[in-house]
């Protein structure tokens, strides 16, 4: 990441933060507001650090997926009744249930992305198709079955929403935890200190591991690789596969560990974010990272102004607007992809089926 | 032939593709440290010889043989285990990735699960010395002169332990020096124990640097021979299956009034940097003026501005005495231009579209091709009928879309189109590139006619010999610059070449 992207994002969450500083003043000190601010921050990231890290693994392989919001509202879904089944109508547990949950959702996401997988690679259907078939198909499937199993006459649930098993428990991080204030931060739920580990983990496999050289060449100029006897097709299936596993991931956040429940289109253009902070991040994953904490500062911006809506002075009375403040993470996106960017450079074999 | 010394064997080998039978029972043999030409023309079949070697397609029959051992060849993995290695034409490297990374991939040395770029480069540097092929592993591979990647190429087979390599053209996009390099360094390697084959279609080349030379035309072999038993004249024939005339015949010029004149032009490519900068010259009537240059040195650039394809930074091009600078390419049609323009697929034919439609391109929109605005297609056909005879383009019909053609009919279209026009100047960008020798040979006749009718002719081209044997006068372009003006007769191969790699003007 150079320099100038750098000074961009301090520079924006600088703004967002002091803003909150500024109308919370007369309740809190700053300290404790801007703990707030970074430890929802961090959690509110989440799904688009994971959904950026999808679409880092697709696009490095050469593979375009715009689909990550449809897996990750499937995997939102499917996680959530998995969930639901073991802990009402198998009697597990809460914990053992969520745990299910969650597995049930990375597996929903790979399955999405083998569909995306099969159609872009295989039968090298365009991917931006591919993706829109993906995000239509979640969207509908979802929303169907929702309808279909929790309301009205003869649905499984026969018109009683059941007790979910709640959310994921928090961890804490030893010591780190313990100190005043600011040691709010270090407790976040699994899935959020699972990005985290992620995006590091991500950074190794991508730059220092021979599947990341395969996966880079892959995507940059995949006959190359064919000449050196690396099996693009293969590469870029697995990639993508991996990118949906950690997407279905990503949607396990939102009915596991942020709230226990569904509701229809939940992931509400979240992973469209995701792609954006990915591309901001020019296909990093610290730099995709450091984007998803933009937008998910703009989120928590959103959030804490609704907690101080009764502070807000009158000359910012727009922002007492709950629709005003909502609309603050798509303008930045807005923003950010149009004027902040600068030149990005994608893989050279992005979005390009691989043709022998 | 029971020889030892035979590294590698190819023995009937036949290979079908869809309308064409593109390799027909051929036998091709190998000897340890021995140079190997092959030759042909496009289409030969040369290409799809060594992709079965290389494990890129697979013989409909026929077998390969490795050290006397029967291979069966399903992928490039199974001829790199064999100890072939391939320098394919495009350069097979990921522009991105260092010298390093490029020569590990796909038999990457790790420790600990990660990439060791350590070992991997102290490898390299000891190839690098034991072959005398210069190479820095930490470089990045998209900013190397064409004839390092080149050596990164070769470094990639070497660091596959390859014992027999193969060089696909590998001449095409070098400079004079950097051609002799490459020669110096296959002999250094065949003094080594590789073996290698030689693809190129450059009769010069394989005369100075093969051992044997053997000919494909149509799929088959047509023979083998040794160099001193040869010459240029026979092995052409031999490719073409005709006599062909290799040098090219014009009387001397008679230069007459000013065509072109082009003043300190400066124009910017798609990343918006300077690629040509301060470019004056003057072309006229009658004569060819030749400009040098390796690739990318801002010719295309040059070419695209003269044309009013690509907008100018400043300074002036006069056409006919017209001034014409950052005009569109109508107003430059108009007053005179034809254009032969790099990529004849892109910017000189629409493929889809018939060889008839194609070839009233300029001019569809006046009389006699359109009368109030409504194409009269029975004017268009006849001039299609006509030009396709003028021109011995070979097509099934005037009503097939040029895409179904070869690529030395698609430029004969293209040069029907643009020098049947009543023209004052040609402006042909490497309008032989990837041609055979037959068409190559047509086109040169036509460049001269025109010269000869006193039409201006601004040649540009990568190959040497071409702006050689066509020129008047020869200009060198190097890093966006005119460096030096020659007059053809007085030009010396070698010193073009130097002017070519940057070298400065002195004596001149």
């Amino acid at each position: 990441m150079n320099g100038r992207r750098f000074a961009i994002i301090v520079f924006i969450i600088a703004i967002m933060f002091g803003t909150v500083v500024l109308v919370g003043i007369s309740k809190n000190t700053p300290l404790v507001i801007i703990t707030s601010m970074i430890a929802t921050t961090i959690a509110v990231a989440t799904p688009l650090t994971l959904g950026a890290l999808c679409g880092l693994y697709c696009e490095r392989a050469g593979v375009v997926n715009i689909g990550i919001e449809g897996t990750m509202l499937g995997a939102a879904f499917f996680g959530w009744l998995a969930s639901i089944y073991m802990n009402t109508i198998f009697h597990f547990p809460a914990m053992p249930s969520l745990i299910v949950g969650v597995m049930a959702a990375v597996l929903t996401g790979g399955l999405f992305a083998l569909l995306h997988a099969v159609l872009s690679i295989t039968f090298k259907v365009d991917q931006i198709i591919g993706g829109t078939v993906i995000n239509i198909l979640a969207s509908g499937i979802t929303g169907f079955l929702n309808r279909q199993m929790f309301f009205g006459a003869g649905s499984v649930f026969h018109g009683n929403i059941p007790d979910s098993p709640g959310v994921l428990p928090t961890i804490r991080i030893p010591l780190l935890a313990d100190i005043p204030v600011i040691g709010r931060v270090f407790i976040q739920q699994p899935i959020a200190w699972s990005a985290i580990a992620l995006v590091i983990i991500t950074q190794i496999v991508i730059f220092h591991t021979r599947w990341g050289l395969r996966t880079r060449a892959v995507g940059e100029h995949p006959r190359a690789a064919d000449t050196v006897g690396i099996n693009v097709i293969r590469m870029r299936y697995f990639n993508v596969i991996i990118g949906g596993l950690l997407a279905g991931l990503a949607g396990a956040y939102f009915t596991l560990e942020s709230i226990s429940s569904f509701q229809p289109d939940m992931t509400n253009g979240r992973g469209f974010i995701a792609l954006a902070a990915m591309i901001f991040g020019n296909w990093t994953p610290f730099g995709a990272w450091s984007a998803a904490l933009v937008f998910g500062a703009a989120q928590a911006l959103q959030i804490n102004l609704q907690f101080f809506r009764t502070l807000i002075p009158p000359q910012l009375a727009v922002l007492q607007n709950s629709y005003v403040v909502g609309l603050a993470p798509y303008l930045l996106t807005m923003v950010i992809l149009t004027g902040l960017i600068g030149k990005t450079i994608p893989p050279a074999a992005d979005g390009k089926p691989y043709e022998k | 032939m029971a020889d030892d010394n035979i590294v590698l064997e190819a023995k009937n080998i036949t290979k079908q593709f869809p309308g064409v039978l593109a390799n027909d029972h051929v036998n091709f043999d190998l000897r340890k440290g021995e140079i190997h030409a092959l030759l042909g023309e496009n289409g030969a079949g040369k290409t799809t010889l060594m992709n079965i070697l290389y494990g890129l397609h697979k013989p409909d029959s026929g077998e390969v043989f490795v050290n006397g051992k029967s291979i069966v060849i399903h992928s490039p993995k199974d001829s790199i285990q064999a100890g072939i290695g391939m320098v394919h034409q495009h350069f097979m490297l990921i522009p991105v990735f260092s010298v390093a990374e490029n020569v590990m991939l796909g038999d990457e040395t790790t420790h600990l699960g990660m990439l060791d770029i350590r070992a991997v480069s102290q490898r390299l540097q000891e190839l690098s010395k034991q072959y005398g092929l210069e190479v820095d592993p930490s470089a990045v591979v998209g900013q190397l002169s064409v004839g390092a990647q080149q050596r990164v190429e070769i470094v990639k087979t070497l660091y596959r332990n390859a014992s027999i390599l193969i060089l696909d053209e590998p001449t095409a996009v070098l400079t004079p020096q950097e051609t002799d390099d490459l020669f110096r360094i296959m002999r250094q390697l065949t003094g080594r124990g590789v073996s290698i084959i030689f693809i190129t279609h450059k009769l010069k080349e394989v005369l100075a640097v093969a051992d044997r030379i053997t000919t494909m035309r149509a799929g088959k072999v047509v023979g083998t021979v040794q160099p001193k038993e040869t010459n240029e004249a026979k092995l052409a024939s031999m490719m073409v299956g005709r006599e062909v005339i290799l040098t090219v015949q014009k009387e001397a010029a008679h230069p007459k009034e000013e065509v072109l004149r082009v003043e300190d032009l400066h124009v910017l490519d798609d990343r918006d940097l300077e690629v040509v900068n301060g470019v004056s010259f003057e072309v006229h009537a009658g004569e060819i003026l030749g400009i040098a240059g390796v690739q990318g040195n801002g010719q295309t650039q040059l070419a695209e501005a003269l044309t009013g394809l690509r907008p100018t930074k400043k300074g002036k091009v006069i056409i006919a005495g017209k001034d014409l600078s950052g005009k569109p390419p109508r107003p430059i049609i108009e007053t005179g231009l034809a254009h032969i323009p790099e990529d004849r697929q892109r910017h000189g034919l629409v493929l889809s579209y018939t060889v008839a439609d194609n070839m009233v391109l300029c001019n569809y929109y006046l009389p006699p091709f359109a009368r109030w605005g409504v194409i009269q297609q029975e004017k268009v056909d006849e001039n299609a009928r006509k030009l396709i005879k003028d021109y011995d383009v070979r097509t099934p019909s005037p009503y097939v879309p040029t895409s179904k053609l070869s690529g030395g009919n698609q430029q004969k279209v293209i040069v029907a189109r643009e020098l049947s026009r009543d023209v004052k100047l040609v402006i042909a960008s490497q309008p032989t590139r990837g041609l055979d020798v037959g068409s190559i040979e047509y086109i040169h006749k036509e460049i001269v006619i025109m010269r000869d009718r006193g039409v201006g002719v601004l040649l540009i081209s990568a190959e040497l010999d071409e702006i050689m044997s066509l020129s008047d006068r020869i200009a060198v372009m190097y890093r966006g610059q005119i460096v030096v003006v020659v007059d053809a007769r007085q030009a010396d191969r070698e010193q073009l070449g130097l002017w070519m790699a940057g070298a400065h003007v002195e004596a001149v």
